[in-house]
């Protein structure tokens, strides 16, 4: 019989540190909609889309309304597009993605994953063709998502496409710069891209994906950090076993959660991705689990070793609650989604240098940077492959999103508003990287063992 | 299907009559019923079985809020399995 202490407890999650189920996605395989005839592609990738996807909300919504937890967004990924507009001879794409934003519309989702590319090694046509439509099929939809993956441990670092994407993203933030240059909040370049991650803007579904499959992403920073308040001053041994007691408990929601989709659904369980991943909400944010540990702020020295005992921690229980964790499974760091981070930021004690240095450590990499709009493609591009690279070294993911904010300087801020926030402008390096990014080819895939 | 109702809020007279009454009035039966009253809040906890009800959850969900609101406190109604998956392995 279950305890009072333990209802309440989880009433108190749920109610007071907004533990929440983040995202059901609905991943969907687009193989079978590849044709030569583009316009009858798109017309299969929409249906199958739609029917799908058909009671994904609904589901979402029964089940949030009858195990008392909030599902806060349901999404949609699919394959990479670059890999199913190949077989057709179309050069522009933005069609592709106008299918998507329509699909995502009609089926009730606010997010749509895969207007992608994975081109770590090299670039067939459809990926160069998806690349190029990026910055236009981000202007003219509202929910499609792109990402491209240009690195992998096993492939190395393809310095063509980081500096490529230097360039695609200035495109993306000029074509909606009166809207803060919000599509570049829905682009993003990876290293080691996860074909099963549920959480946007990188959500895709991977080639080696089944037909279809639920993913979970769970979520509950201001549940780690109550944990954490109940041992301050303890010893770190005290501390991460905190926090894996509440991540078990997380994560076993998420888990409940996704299988229950899978059975309503009638579609296969994937994964539980157990990442903490914060939002604006005061009381969601994973700048102040750091700070909880014995930080006068995110971004002091320590940081990095608190942000490593997190991801460390969430990780270990996670993996002991669900039959099957993937995804990006750790904590995210976005600039722009956590109330404690901004703060952070303001006040001077986060720098980009630091947060580049916490991605060595976190599940994701520079997520949600603004910058200065007159940053170059060539810095954008040096940025992303500092950070592929460590995602490369360290067998890791490591993702850029990064937002050059069109008429902003250091100091500003850019408002998305909703789930994504608002980013103060992060000042970067003045000094060129042009040189090192004009080289192009490849950065060779490193050595595996001899690790130091 | 199980459920745990949770009443929370300023303790008062017929709080635990009110609820009853909607549960019975569905076919809503309590298995097991507990309650404190901590400092002035008072908390009841309740074991349900819905096998037999006679409306949806959603509408059973609708009927509890209503209630609550009648008596000023937040009546909640979750699937047993939410809390035996948290806390029992």
């Amino acid at each position: 019989m279950l305890e009072p202490y333990e209802i309440l407890e989880t009433i108190r999650m749920i109610t007071v540190e907004h533990l929440d189920v983040r995202t059901i996605t609905l991943g969907i395989s687009l193989r079978d909609c590849a044709d030569s005839d583009g316009a009858r592609a798109r017309r299969r990738i929409y249906d199958k889309i739609t029917r799908a996807g058909e009671n994904l909300v609904a589901v979402g919504e029964q089940i949030a309304m009858e195990f008392g937890i909030p599902v806060i967004n349901k999404r949609i990924a699919v394959t990479p597009i670059a890999m199913i507009a190949a077989a057709c001879p179309d050069e522009d794409y933005v069609p592709f993605a106008e299918t998507l934003d329509r699909a995502a519309a009609v089926v009730g989702v606010n997010f749509i994953g895969g207007f992608s590319a994975l081109v770590q090694k090299g670039y067939t046509t459809g990926d160069r063709r998806l690349i190029d439509s990026i910055p236009a099929a981000l202007a003219a939809t509202e929910r499609v998502c792109a990402s491209v993956n240009v690195a992998s441990t096993r492939a190395g670092i393809n310095m063509d496409a980081v500096a490529h994407m230097g360039r695609i993203i200035r495109a993306t933030a000029e074509r909606t710069r009166e809207r803060d240059a919000i599509g570049c909040a829905r682009l993003v370049v990876f290293a080691n891209a996860i074909e099963d991650n549920p959480f946007m803007a990188g959500a895709f579904c991977g080639p080696g994906e089944p037909e279809l499959a639920i993913n979970v992403g769970v979520s509950g920073p201001g549940a780690v950090k109550a944990a954490l308040e109940k041992v301050r001053g303890e010893s770190f041994d005290v501390a991460a076993e905190a926090i894996k007691q509440v991540a078990f408990k997380i994560t076993r929601v998420g888990q409940l959660v996704a299988r229950e989709a899978s059975r309503r659904l009638g579609i296969p369980f994937g994964i539980v991705d157990v990442s903490l991943a914060p939002t604006p909400t005061v009381g969601d944010s994973v700048a102040h689990i750091l700070e909880e540990l014995g930080l006068e702020r995110c971004g002091a020295p320590g940081t990095t070793a608190a942000l490593a005992l997190l991801t460390d921690a969430v990780k270990k229980a996670g993996i002991m609650a669900s039959s099957h964790v993937g995804g990006l499974s750790g904590a995210f760091i976005p600039a722009s989604e956590d109330a404690g981070m901004i703060d952070a930021i303001r006040v001077g004690a986060l720098t980009l240098d630091k947060m580049e240095a916490m991605t060595s450590v976190c599940s994701v990499g520079l997520d949600m940077i603004a910058v200065p709009g007159d940053t170059s493609a060539e810095t954008l591009a040096a940025i992303i492959a500092d950070e592929a690279a460590i995602g490369v070294v360290n067998h890791k993911t490591t993702a850029v999103r990064i937002i050059p904010a069109i008429g902003r300087a250091a100091g500003d801020t850019v408002q998305f508003g909703g789930l994504l926030g608002e980013a103060p402008v992060m000042p970067v390096s003045r000094f060129s990287s042009a040189a090192f990014i004009a080289r192009g080819g490849r950065i060779p895939a490193p050595i595996l063992s001899m690790r130091n | 299907m199980r459920a745990i109702v949770t009443v929370i809020g300023h303790d008062r007279v017929g709080i635990i009559a009110a609820v009853s009454t909607t549960l019975s009035r569905h076919q809503v039966n309590i298995l097991d019923i507990r309650q404190t009253v901590m400092q002035e809040y008072f908390t009841m906890i309740m074991l349900v079985d819905l096998a037999a009800m006679s409306l949806s959850f959603p509408e059973l969900v609708a009927a509890l809020n209503a209630t609550g609101e009648q008596l000023g406190v937040d009546v909640r109604i979750q699937r047993e399995e939410t809390f035996q998956a948290m806390h029992h392995v």
